[in-house]
This record gives structure tokens, sequence and C-alpha cells, in this order.
């Protein structure tokens, strides 16, 4: 068998150019195995070549992305190579990203094989965990050899076109891929086991992953009620008639502002409902059994509440993404904020 | 929907008088659901005025 032939990828500092002071150094390859690039060699033995190390400086990379990688795929490129291998860059950021962006570039241009390494919370992991192997490394460079290990073992498999087993097993970020599996076992099975070994304590392993809600810090709370400005927003789809703004009734991506400057209640001819998620007969003959406008008008003219917000907000809360919901609930909490609110009420269905 | 408002970690849960009618009621006389809705808001705002360290579900009286 043809020995395979491998070019490695490393920064600066691990390319033996220099600290800080050389992350702006450009791009350049180097014959052989150099620097951390000699632990790949070192693992590879016979089974492989390091015929080049290509190197260049985080800084250079991190700040003109696009140029830097197409000159870094052509170094590639030249070589002829069978693999690359990026980093492994541990916690370092800007290499982390570095190497995610050109195993990505070899793979989709070069239809080259690639394989990098870096820690858990490197923003490599998240920007390129889908498109390329990241191995997960822990954060101790001392641990090279042992973390390149890995690395060079996963590989050697692509290049082999060896089956990938699943990322637990061998040690790369989850890519966000779902193969079917054949079970000795049926769903009901499988089920009933995880129960009985949940009631006898034992940990149990989900087989889907669950969404995890990180705990959001309740805000201060309001401490003069009669000199506050409250807001209302819902999620429950009213919008005026005709939906000038497009909400969707489905998986929204945006959200209405609607004034209601000198209004003392909400108008049924004037609004429609987007909704799809439920029975909207009800909140569109009357919409303040959505959005209270009449009730806290007067709450307001009575001095009970300091002041109603003039503008309501709203969108459609069916089959939103996590991440579009909290987009919009950022920006819309961002406005209120800015325009001096002090709570809100927002109604949910 | 509560349990839902406390999964995701909402602080100030009030629940309303069902989903597709939160703060109404079409089985009431107009002046009786105003009564229902202005309860609830009262109690958001109460709501509002509460120290939360954690989602709580504020029950109207």
């Amino acid at each position: 068998m043809e020995t395979l032939r491998v070019v490695c990828f490393v920064n600066q500092f691990f390319g033996q150019l220099g600290g800080e002071d050389k992350a702006g150094t450009g791009p350049d390859v180097v014959a052989g195995a150099v620097g951390s690039a000699r632990a790949v060699q070192q693992v590879l033995g016979n089974e492989g070549r390091v015929v080049a190390t290509v190197r260049c400086g985080d800084n250079y990379v991190a700040e003109q992305p696009e140029p830097a990688i197409a000159e870094l795929v052509s170094l590639v490129a030249a070589q002829q190579p069978d693999l690359l291998v990026a980093g492994p860059a541990f916690q370092a950021g800007r290499y982390g990203v570095a190497c995610g962006a050109l195993c990505a570039a070899v793979q989709a241009q070069l239809s080259l094989p690639a394989v990098t390494g870096m820690h858990a919370e490197n923003p490599g992991v998240d920007l390129y965990r889908r498109q390329v192997y990241i191995a997960e490394t822990g954060g101790d460079t001392a641990r090279m050899l042992d973390e390149v290990r890995r690395l060079v073992a996963l590989g050697l498999k692509l290049v082999r076109r060896e089956p990938i087993g699943s990322p637990a097993v061998e040690g790369y970020f989850a890519r966000g891929l779902t193969h079917n599996v054949l079970s000795e076992n049926n769903a009901a099975q499988r089920a009933t086991a995880m129960l009985l070994q949940k009631l006898a304590g034992s940990p149990v392993t989900s087989e889907v992953p669950l969404p995890t809600f990180v705990p959001v810090p309740a805000p201060a709370r309001v401490s003069d009620m009669r000199r506050a400005t409250i807001a209302l927003v819902t999620d429950g789809g009213l919008v005026p008639r005709g939906n000038p703004d497009g909400i969707e009734a489905l998986a929204a991506t945006r959200y209405g502002a609607y004034e209601i400057v000198g209004l003392t209640g909400l108008d049924p001819d004037r609004y429609d409902n987007v909704h799809r998620g439920y029975d909207t007969t009800y909140v569109k003959q009357d919409p303040h059994r959505l959005v209270p406008v009449d009730v806290a008008r007067e709450l307001e003219q009575a001095g009970t509440v300091g002041k109603l917000h003039e503008v309501v907000y709203s969108t459609t809360g069916v089959a939103t993404t996590l991440a579009h919901s909290q987009r919009m609930g950022r920006e819309i909490a961002a406005k209120l904020k800015a325009a001096g609110v002090d709570g809100v009420i927002l109604t949910s269905t | 929907m509560t349990p839902v408002a406390v999964m995701v970690g909402a602080n100030r849960i009030v629940p309303a008088a069902g989903i597709i009618h939160p703060l109404g009621n079409a089985e009431l006389k107009p002046e009786e659901e105003k009564t229902l809705r202005r309860r609830i808001v009262e109690q958001a705002l109460q709501a509002l005025q509460a120290d939360v360290a954690q989602p709580t579900v504020f029950q109207a009286p």
C-alpha cells in the first residue's frame, strides 16, 4: 500500500514561528513535519508521511478569512495530499476557527478528506462541527501526542473510507447527522427498560437530546407602579387588518409594532388574527380577549399604572423556533427598554 | 399552558382564562368579561411588583 501523503496546518505558535508577535505572519510551507506536526508524524508511523507543514499567523486568517483561506487551500493543493490534519487547536479561538475553515474549504474545493481537533469551548466547534470532523480535545497542550492519536485515527478512517462510528465512540463533536440503526429491541422495550432504570435510581441516557433552557434571571420587581410605564405584548397573532407586516401564520420570523396612541380600545373591525395554532374566533370578535388595551387604559387613567406604552408588539407563537423566539424577544426588549418601559404584560396562547 | 411557561423559564406567570380567550370568556356577559379581564390584568401588575427568584405562578384570587 502506498504511504499516505499528509499535509498538516498549524498556526504561528505551533509552527515555531513565534507567539502573538508573529500572529500577523502570512502563509508559508515547510517541507516535512515542523512543530506540532511532528506529533502527527509520530502517530502516523509507517502509515503516512507528513510531506509538508502549512503555517499561518492567527491574525492573518482572522482579519481577512476569505483571501487567507484561499491562499492556504492553494498551498495544500500543491502538495497533492491524501489527507489534511489541521491543529489540534485546543482552546485557541482564532486557531480553531482557522482550522475549521480550512478543513471545510479543502473538503468542498479539493474533495480532500480533512480532520481537526479542539476543545469543546473553542468557537470553531459551533461554527464548523456540521461540516467538519472535529475531534474533541482537552485544554492541555502538554497532552499533544495523546490528542493527536485520536485526530489521526479519525483521519485515516476518512481517507480509507471506513465507516465512522458515533461521536461518543470516535471522540468527535456530534455533527447533527441522524443515522438509522436497527436495534434488537423495539421502542416499547427500550422505553420500559429506561423507565425501570430511572425508577431504580440509575442514570439514564436519553436517546434523543433534550433541549435545555437556560434560566433567565428574574428582573427586579417594578417598585412604583403608579409611575411605571407598562407595555402590552402578545404571541397570539394579533395584526392590523390586512397584516401589513406579513407576520407569518406559522414559524414566525417577524413581529409587528402597532401604535395605540389615543385609543381606549381595539376596534375588532380594524384588527385580524393570523395565528394558526388555536381557534381565533373569540379573539377576532373581541381583540381585548388577547390584548387588554381597554382595561390597561382604564388603569392608566385611574393612576394605578403610570403610563400605558403606546406600542403593542405582536407575533405568532406557533412552531416558532427557539432561535427566532429568542432573537425577537431580545429585539423587542431592547426597543421597550430604549422607550423607558418598566414592565411588560405578555399574553400568550 | 403554565407548565410550559415554567419549563422555558418565564419568571412571572399569571394563569389566564383559557387558550382561545386568555383575557375573556364568550360565555359571560360583556361587563362580566371585563371584570374577569381586569382581575387577571391586576394580578399581572401584582406579579410585576413581586420579588421572584425563579419561575413563579401567580394564581388569580
